[in-house]
């Protein structure tokens, strides 16, 4: 036992310590959070401040026009002519000329500008125009502007699962976003780490260090040294990812609401195409706080952990048998092709899972241990607890006994047999070797 | 010491090693010889308990094989191999561990043992990074760090230089004299010859012979005598058979085999005819024995 501590021990301090391991853990999070740092940025500036001089002929927009922190408007009374002399003489970003028009028929709006102009600032300008001819012919029909809005409708749909024991709301939106994200992560770190295990056995056969270990150790013990070693860095990085997520997201959070101020950030939620919804943004909090308490996370995050820990330990286990069982990397992709084909397909169905969460296509994949980890995360926020899940993790902890009984016999050979093509025939062989 | 009983181990296709038998006495150094493929390191596995035997079984002081007795064995393979991205150091402290050795201890040795063969500044430096005599070094001191009392090594002496070669040599010698068993496998017959005390010879999975150098030798003499004498010897009586005889610089090389004879009659025969410079038996090399095993054992 203390053998494979020793073991554990190597395998994941030689992995933590790399460069790569560092660089993926930090640089991972803050990239992702770059990224989306930068498209915020973008929309909530719209890049530098813009100015423009309005040239209204129609006199429907005297006092439409409200300008922003980053666009200002400039209303200029003068022929057109004029105003684009003046325009073409001062260092304003661009000038718009809305000409006098028929309300049923608008056409003629003009922006001119030297060096173009961002489509987001153009897309602003178009909005303030529709919004007003839209209001006209409101006005036109009789029709009272609240009273449309107080038409327009925005539901989340909340399933109710009703069972003997009672009844509990199910909120689609909220299970599906859940469900796709711990299936996600079941399957990256599974494919991963499981790619790690099997890179790690090949690194020690060929390196031929192997041998020496095994007079030492029992071959079962370096494979679980390994596999388990390995497991810890994946929890590590997942670790690390969190804690580093919260704190990139809660600093951005602080850092964008004090430069930017909340105005700004509403009115650019306004001003961004959203399909008609113009419910007020803290009814949308709250919807979105009652749909996440619809979930049931105590039970998802354990199972998360269950169906990650040992996923990872079965396929951990059978990438650990491939790298025993060939020379090189090359060698590797005929074995790996039927244990790398359930998990992408897992992740493949997912849409047709979420769709159907209770349908035979979902039910069958689920309860399969190859599938099972990460259809059961997809589906289980909106199936909750029930006797699928166990089964399902019954069969699972049986497959991982299984498959490390097979992989056990067949690295036990294999790390030892060198420059040899190996058949399936000959790895059922290993099966039954003393 | 070490006792092999009867063993046997099958492959799918082939037979590894066929009812193999051979005891190994304590502080001994025993050859283990065998062209490639012979059954040597099958035997090897075994006795280090990577593989287990199909049949047969194997002593060691006396007790059955058991797990126990992996932290008592020191094992060096053919197929050298290290973690080519750890330490010398780190590498050593962890191979040692796995044999059971504490870390305070661990760290104790190594600095012996490095110190001891000159490798004191090669202590922080990556595996990859070192010259191959120089990794073969370390995979050296990591066999013997816990300080074994059967210490297994597969052709030790490839990849080192003569000089190195001398070290390991000695250092061997010295382990053996300290107590260790040593079972030393090669097909580098020169050092059986100044190492070993014991040997046994392994051709297709079946031994062939085993038991002391210097009793095997003897079994293995044909009665020759060889004499380096001033004049050419051209005729000898019927009783001895006239192999053959060569000029070598300033003498003759000559090569009798006794039929029904002695020596000292031989002597006694050749010494009023020539002067003798030296005569002395022809005692066969292992090599000739090895060659000699192998080649009956074909036909």
């Amino acid at each position: 036992m203390n053998k494979i501590l020793l073991i554990i021990q190597r395998e994941y301090l030689t992995r933590v310590r790399k460069k790569s391991f560092i660089i993926m853990s930090i640089l991972g999070p803050l990239l992702i959070a770059v990224f989306y740092g930068i498209i915020i940025w973008a929309t909530v500036s719209g890049g530098e401040k813009k100015s423009l001089y309005v040239l209204d002929e129609s006199g429907l927009f005297s006092n439409k026009f409200e300008s922003t922190s980053n666009l200002e408007y400039i209303l200029i009374n003068s022929s057109l002519d004029e105003a684009k002399k003046k325009y073409l003489k001062g260092d304003i970003d661009a000038l718009l000329h809305i000409p006098k028009f028929d309300i049923q028929t608008p056409e003629g709006f003009k922006l001119f500008s030297k060096k173009g102009i961002s489509a987001a600032t153009r897309k602003k300008i178009e909005r303030v125009i529709e919004t007003e001819i839209e209001d006209s012919r409101l006005n036109q029909l009789g029709i009272n502007k609240e009273a449309l809005k107080s038409i327009n409708a925005n539901i989340d749909l909340v399933t109710v699962s009703l069972n003997e024991e009672g009844e509990e709301d199910i909120s689609t939106t909220a299970a599906t976003i859940t469900g796709f994200i711990g299936g996600f992560i079941v399957y990256f770190f599974v494919f991963f780490y499981g790619v790690q295990v099997m890179r790690g056995v090949m690194e020690e056969k060929t390196s031929r260090v192997v041998e020496i270990i095994v007079s030492s150790v029992r071959p079962f013990q370096l494979m679980m040294g390994k596999i388990v070693g390995i497991a810890g860095v994946g929890l590590t990085q997942i670790l690390i990812w969190i804690v580093l997520g919260l704190i990139i997201s809660s600093a951005a959070s602080v850092f964008f609401l004090q430069s930017t101020g909340l105005d700004s950030i509403s009115s650019t939620m306004q001003n961004l195409p959203s399909s008609g919804s113009s419910l007020p943004i803290d009814n949308n909090v709250a919807n979105t706080i009652h749909a996440l308490e619809t979930i049931n996370f105590p039970l998802i995050i354990f199972s998360f952990l269950f169906f990650f820990l040992f996923g990872y330990l079965m396929y951990g286990a059978l990438f650990g048998a491939i790298g025993a069982a060939v020379d090189s990397e090359t060698d590797s992709q005929q074995f790996m092709l039927p244990i790398t084909m359930p998990l992408i397909l897992s992740i493949a169905l997912s849409s047709a899972i979420i769709a159907d969460p209770n349908g035979s296509l979902a039910f069958w994949l689920s309860i399969f241990p190859l599938t099972s980890p990460v259809v059961m995360m997809i589906r289980l926020p909106f199936i909750g607890f029930s006797w699928e899940l166990l089964l399902s993790m019954t069969l699972l902890v049986g497959s991982f006994l299984g498959a490390t009984w097979i992989a056990g016999k067949i690295y036990r050979t294999g790390i030892l047999l060198y420059g040899k093509k190996i058949t399936y025939k000959e790895l059922g062989k290993w099966l039954f070797y003393k | 010491m070490l006792e092999v009983k009867n063993l046997s181990k099958f492959y799918s296709k082939h037979v590894a090693l066929d009812d193999v038998s051979l005891t190994v006495p304590k502080g001994s150094i025993y050859g283990l010889l065998g062209p490639n493929g012979a059954g040597k390191t099958s035997l090897i596995r075994i006795i280090t308990q990577i593989t287990a035997p199909d049949k047969g079984e194997v002593v060691l002081n006396s007790q059955l094989l058991n797990s126990s007795h992996i932290s008592k064995m020191g094992y060096l393979p053919e197929e050298r191999g290290l973690y080519k991205k750890m330490k010398v150091e780190e590498q050593l402290f962890y191979l040692g561990r796995l044999k059971g050795l504490s870390s305070s201890e661990v760290k104790k040795r190594v600095n012996k043992w490095m110190e001891k063969l000159d490798m004191l500044s090669w202590k922080k430096k990556n595996i990859a990074d070192l010259s191959k005599g120089m990794q073969q070094k370390v995979q050296f001191i990591a066999t013997i760090l816990h300080q074994p009392d059967l210490i297994i090594l597969d052709e030790p002496f490839t990849g080192f230089d003569p000089v190195n070669t001398e070290i390991i040599k000695n250092e061997i010698l010295s382990l053996r004299d300290n107590g260790a068993t040593i079972l030393l496998s090669t097909h580098r017959m020169e050092s059986v010859e100044t190492l070993c005390d014991h040997f046994t010879l392994i051709n297709n999975s079946k031994k062939v012979i085993d038991g002391r150098k210097e009793d095997i030798k003897n079994q293995f003499k044909k009665d020759i005598f060889q004499i380096i004498s001033s004049d050419e010897i051209k005729e000898l009586p019927k009783v001895f058979e006239l192999i053959e005889s060569k000029k070598i610089e300033n003498a003759y090389r000559t090569r009798v085999k006794i039929l029904e004879s002695s020596s000292n009659a031989l002597l006694s025969h050749l010494l009023p005819k020539t002067i003798i410079i030296s005569f002395k038996e022809d005692i066969p090399s292992i090599h000739d024995i090895f060659i000699e095993l192998v080649q009956q054992n074909k036909s």
